[in-house]
């Protein structure tokens, strides 16, 4: 882009900053609710790292809604399918699991994402190329069809599995926490909050400092003109359904862990968490996303301490309140 | 004809195929000895009703809701819980009634007014959201609803099987308390389905067709889209509630899986899009095949999955496993949206199922 450059800056469009400041509002709100600072700071590290880790497995969606205005309801099948995949490689070599290298873990946990994201990756390719190329454009058909793979997915996983919970022991290095004071934050949340963290900083990179991410961006706004411009959108979008199918696989690697277990019906669950942060943070927005889910995470994990037995209503509570001040989403980017 | 509301079924073969349905099922008890017969056929009565009320969801307005199963788990929990509470008298049922259809009513109407607030587009995403916080809270608030374990209850006397109406030895059939119970669900069943052909051949029906072929033409004709979309998710949650007492009157139980679980709600849309949609009739002919099969083809799985394993076939006994019916209706189900979506119905209509009633928008 530096051949384009001026001197003088373009100018700017005008920052929307109120949907920043409602995470860390709601934060700073909850430490008199909660009385004791230290479980205020581990409450607050496990949503973050939960938000993150949700971060991931809806960033595919919003961006698949986004661009293509396809509505997936099997995405939730790509996170099974990515932690199941990682069963795999983590079984045999359970013994390297349980050294207590930080190096030798991350040797097999580092394969274990990668095959697990290339796997969904891939599945992902088919499901687009089955499933939603023939509906294309028709809203209703891509739901029945994808509510459909998500049925054959779930129950392909148990035939092939087996209906039992798998256990999925988290690696001995990434036991435990660490003790800062009486603050006790869990290493694996701080591993899930920096790779969130990293895939939120790369998806923003990809998306507004390279060509791509360029065409992109345009392609939510206005996909006609992209298309009369003379670029394949439908190569494009191929592209990023695939990328955010192999994240949502990432991301059922890091829940699965996270939880210790791998079960077909954790997408269930998570598909309603899914379905929510992208509707709060608006569809076909990253940075609506990201907030999203931290908030969903927050009100998952305080209104877990402070009101236990509302955990899921609350996020609806969440996600009407949001609503009704934002009818469309914290950030609305597509004109539809 | 007055009675179908001006709309037959328009093919002989259909005509032939409801007739056939509807006559097997009243003379269920008399034709097909033995309690699971009588249960299939109560359970296609049911989900027949239940099915029909979200065909006027799905096939005339083209929303998609995943909450229907909500409405009919309401129904079956207010009828269930007022019996348990008030024991096994008329009184229990009238109060279940009237607790659950209005509730179920308020929350449509709550569901519906909100999601005009928000883009059309998130209306089935809201709707799962919703169902699933509400099945929670079912199974949490075990002191009401009896958590996991649901409910179970006596029915009033006259609805009992030990009731004897006619003895044997008149016509030489005994008709009980159950049967009496069994034409009790028959006839709400077919009183409700024969009202939501009233429905949707009214000019607010037609109104309902014109808002899911184009929304922005019905709405610039001076429709009031929002209205009449937030009354049609209110008349389908009725229905889906009064089925649900059916279901709990004829079970004589309401827990969360039979009448909350999100297979239910899967179960109804397979039932609707293999009927066919925006057909009403389509219901009855979806939840025929597909109770059918469920009960007396999931057997057959079994069958084939002992066979091939002890053919020492690898995968397909996994496969064949009756616990796996699921796979083979989800690949049904891509099939069917894809190969035939008019469904049985359509394709009985219009033979080579050229015109194709696409409800997206």
């Amino acid at each position: 882009m530096t051949d384009l450059a001026a001197n003088d800056p373009l100018p700017k469009p005008k920052r929307d900053i109120a949907p920043v400041l409602l995470p860390i509002a709601l934060a700073l709100l909850m430490i008199p609710l909660i009385g004791s600072t230290s479980s205020w700071l581990t409450l607050t590290a496990a949503s973050l790292a939960m938000g993150m880790m949700i971060f991931i497995m809806a960033s595919g969606l919003t961006l698949v809604f986004g661009l293509m205005d396809v509505l997936n309801f099997g995405h939730g099948a790509f996170i099974a399918v990515g932690a199941y995949v990682a069963t795999l490689v983590l079984a045999p070599f359970a013994a390297s699991i349980q050294a207590d290298s930080l190096w030798m873990n991350l040797a097999v946990l580092a394969p274990a994402a990668l095959l697990s994201m290339a796997v969904s990756g891939a599945l992902g390719l088919i499901v687009e190329r089955v499933l939603i190329l023939p509906v294309y454009g028709q809203h209703l058909k891509q739901i029945l069809m994808t509510t459909g793979g998500l049925i054959v997915a779930e129950q392909t996983l148990y035939a092939l599995w087996g209906p039992q919970i798998i256990p999925m022991p988290l690696p001995a290095s990434l036991r435990g926490s660490f003790i800062l004071g009486d603050v006790a934050i869990a290493k694996y949340r701080v591993l899930a909050m920096l790779i969130g963290l990293a895939v939120f900083i790369a998806i923003q990179l990809v998306l507004n400092r390279t060509k791509l991410g360029l065409l992109i961006r345009a392609g939510v706004e206005n996909r006609e003109m992209v298309e009369a411009l003379g670029y394949r959108i439908r190569r494009l979008f191929l592209g990023v359904f695939m990328t955010g199918s192999a994240l949502a696989g990432l991301g059922g690697v890091m829940w699965a862990l996270y939880r210790e277990q791998v079960h077909a019906s954790m997408s269930d669950d998570l598909t309603v968490l899914i379905f929510i942060v992208v509707i709060i943070g608006g569809l076909g927005s990253i940075g609506g996303c990201f907030i999203g889910a931290i908030l969903v995470a927050m009100v998952a994990n305080y209104g877990g301490f402070l009101v236990p037995k509302l955990a899921l209503v609350s996020n609806i509570l969440l996600m009407v309140a949001i609503l009704m001040w934002r009818p469309r989403g914290l950030y609305a980017v597509t004109s539809r | 004809m007055m009675i179908l509301s001006g709309d037959p079924p328009r093919s002989r073969v259909l005509t032939l195929l409801l007739v056939l349905i509807i006559l097997a099922l009243a003379a269920t008890p008399f034709l097909f000895p033995g309690a699971k017969a009588l249960n299939v056929a109560a359970k296609i009565c049911v989900f027949a009703a239940l099915v029909a009320s979200y065909d006027l969801l799905l096939g005339y307005t083209g929303s998609v809701s995943f909450a229907h199963t909500m409405f009919y788990g309401i129904g079956s929990y207010a009828v269930a819980i007022a019996l348990y509470g008030m024991g096994p008298n008329w009184t229990a049922v009238a109060t279940g009634i009237v607790i659950g259809l209005p509730l179920a009513a308020l929350l449509a109407l709550a569901i519906g007014l909100f999601s005009l607030r928000v883009a059309a587009i998130f209306f089935a995403m809201i709707t799962l959201a919703v169902a699933s916080a509400f099945q929670v809270l079912a199974s949490q608030l075990s002191w009401l609803t009896g958590g996991e374990d649901g409910r179970s209850f006596q029915l009033p006397e006259l609805l009992r099987p030990g009731t004897v109406l006619i003895s044997k030895n008149m016509f030489g059939f005994e008709v009980n308390g159950r049967i009496l119970t069994f034409y009790l669900v028959f006839a709400i069943s077919a009183l409700m389905i024969l009202g939501l052909l009233r429905v949707v051949n009214s000019p607010f029906g037609r109104v309902l067709q014109a808002i899911r072929e184009n929304r922005f033409r019905a709405e610039a004709l001076g429709f009031r889209t929002v209205f009449h979309l937030t009354y049609a998710n209110c008349l389908a949650a009725l229905v889906a509630a009064s089925a649900g007492i059916l279901n709990a009157l004829w079970l004589r139980y309401a827990g969360p899986d039979t009448s909350l679980s999100f297979s239910i709600m899967l179960d109804i849309l397979l039932m609707v899009v293999i009927g066919g949609m925006g057909t009403i009739y389509g219901a009855i002919i979806g939840a025929t095949i597909f109770i059918l099969a469920q009960n007396y083809l999931q057997s057959l799985m079994g069958v084939a999955s002992k066979a091939a394993s002890e053919a020492g076939l690898p995968l397909l006994p996994g496969l064949l496993h009756p616990d796996r019916w699921l796979l083979w209706l989800g690949l049904l189900f891509i099939a069917s949206v894809y190969f035939f979506p008019t469904g049985v119905v359509g394709r009985l209509r219009h033979g080579g199922g050229k015109k194709t009633a696409d409800a997206s928008h």
